[in-house]
């Protein structure tokens, strides 16, 4: 079962005891970037990536015009509450198992070295219908 | 099996076809399946002759190609047997699939998987691998790019300029997948030298080894981005660097400057130094001021304005910059680097974050990030 693993850049509930990455020392972001990698290649080796990449924060909404019109673009999303950081698709046996990993990924290290506890949103693929129908 | 050698042959094997009738778009697609075969049978069977044998291999596959054309729309297949080959050199084909591949009409990424295919003589699957893109879609970009073009002469001069920026894509793309790309744009640059002798060819060349020298220093554990001046100089390819300044100088002796000689001169000097504090920094603004007659490209006065800081104080960097428009990419970093410089390490470190938050790449957005946490660091009591 797939799962896309979504990090927001805005939008998810503040963690208790937050401090933007900024401001901790180059250690502390070290391990931290360190954690996140390590994260990527464990779970290449257990079989469970699937992708993952990060977005940058800029963007635009857009929406059709109509006929003979260039396309509306809305933004950058300066108001948008929601912003997606990044993401990761695992291919995992079942709903635990991701929940699983996203506890471990929201785990990363920050200040003092201590889990950042950060809100990870989870979200299971639509899967194609079954062969096997009854 | 010598894969980078067997995919010399490529370009002069899709010549020898399309002189004996192949269009160009059959008789690729044609040496595209006979190279595959190769991959698959020479390990266990390879042949006397490689080239006689991807040759045939190939003319036999355009003919079942052809036959099967020509019987599904009914009519008389007009290249039959083995028609007389032209008497035309290897080389004139190889260069001319340089000028198609790279042709103006398409579109980078395009001319890039095409130059890559008939010219560098990569599967659709390595590329594909490369680019991080599924087999299929870049099989299809090839086959559209390939429409593109149908129909355009062979034997047309073509645009040297756009061959370079093409092979300049491919160089900067760097390495992922099972193919180096940036030796793979090394192994086409120097092939292209050979085949004109333009000074700017050489100052590509040039450019894409000094750079290359310093490959190994740029990155840490984990693709951590190193700058220049934290790099570890004595990991420098010295062979590399006195390949790329040799090829650089006689490109310049020659007196017809261009854009990939002024890049080149500025790496060359960075690779000349010891270290950060002992670079010609003077010389360097004045390869800036040259590159920017020569081009209108915005980020050479963003670099520009680090050089001046270094070579006229922090100051003189902040007042080049000021000249520029703050929607450049990496603006925010530079304008970080330059007040960290001048002593200014509250305002740097607000800019680090800034420019980290507009960082178009994750190592260069960690990077920029770590420096942020750095300065901030210096500014506690």
């Amino acid at each position: 079962m797939k799962y896309l693993l979504l990090k927001h850049y805005r939008g998810a509930p503040t963690p208790p005891g937050f401090v933007p990455m900024d401001q901790w020392t180059p250690e502390e972001v070290d391990a931290h970037i360190k954690f996140m990698y390590d994260f990527g290649s464990r779970l290449e080796k257990t079989g469970e990536f699937v992708a993952g990449e990060a977005l940058a924060p800029d963007g635009a909404w857009v929406r059709y015009d109509g006929e003979g019109r260039p396309p509306v673009v809305d933004g950058p999303f300066a108001e948008t509450k929601d912003l997606i950081a990044g993401w990761m698709i695992i291919d995992v046996d079942s709903w635990d198992r991701a929940v699983e990993l996203a506890g471990e990924l929201s785990a990363a290290p920050g200040v003092g070295g201590k889990p950042i506890h950060e809100w990870l949103e989870v979200r299971p693929f639509m899967t194609a219908p079954s062969t096997v129908t009854e | 099996m010598n894969e980078p050698l067997l995919r010399e042959l490529v370009p002069a094997v899709i010549g020898v076809l399309v002189r004996r009738g192949a269009d160009f778009a059959s008789a690729e697609d044609a040496v595209q399946e006979a190279l595959i075969r190769a991959l698959e049978t020479w390990p266990d069977d390879p042949p006397r002759d490689q080239k006689a044998w991807l040759v045939a291999v190939a003319w036999h596959r355009f003919l079942d190609i052809a036959r099967a054309e020509a019987a599904r729309r009914g009519r008389e297949l007009a290249v039959e047997g083995e028609p007389p080959a032209g008497p035309a050199p290897a080389t004139d084909d190889t260069l001319r699939l340089y000028f198609l591949c790279a042709h103006p009409a398409l579109p980078g990424s395009s001319a890039v998987a095409l130059t890559l295919r008939a010219v560098g003589g990569l599967t659709t699957r390595q590329i594909a691998a490369a680019y991080l893109v599924p087999e299929a879609t870049m099989a299809q970009r090839i086959s559209r790019a390939k429409r593109r073009i149908a129909g355009l002469p062979l034997d047309q001069p073509g645009d040297l300029a756009t061959v370079l920026r093409v092979l300049y894509l491919v160089f900067n793309e760097g390495y992922s997948g099972d193919v180096d790309l940036a030796a793979e744009a090394i192994r086409l640059t120097r092939q292209l030298t050979a085949l004109t002798g333009e000074p700017e060819v050489a100052g590509l060349l040039a450019l894409m080894l000094l750079h290359h020298a310093r490959r190994a220093s740029r990155t840490g554990p984990g693709g951590r981005l190193v700058p220049l001046s934290e790099q570890d100089r004595s990991r420098w390819d010295t062979g590399l660097i006195t390949e790329g300044v040799a090829i650089l100088q006689a490109a310049l002796a020659r007196d017809r400057l261009g854009e990939y000689q002024a890049q080149a001169a500025i790496a060359a000097l960075h690779a000349d130094a010891p270290s950060t504090q002992e670079t010609d920094w003077t010389q360097i603004v004045e390869w800036y001021d040259e590159l920017l007659k020569l081009t209108s490209s915005p980020l050479v006065g963003l670099n520009r304005a680090v050089a001046v800081g270094e070579a006229d104080g922090p100051q003189a960097g902040l007042a080049a910059l000021a000249r520029l428009s703050p929607d450049l990419p990496r603006y925010a970093a530079v304008k970080a680097h330059l007040h960290e410089r001048a002593g200014d390490l509250a305002q740097a470190a607000g800019l680090y974050a800034e420019a980290a938050r507009a960082a178009a790449s994750v190592a260069e957005r960690d990077h920029l990030t770590r420096q942020a946490a750095r300065v901030r660091q210096l500014l506690r009591p």
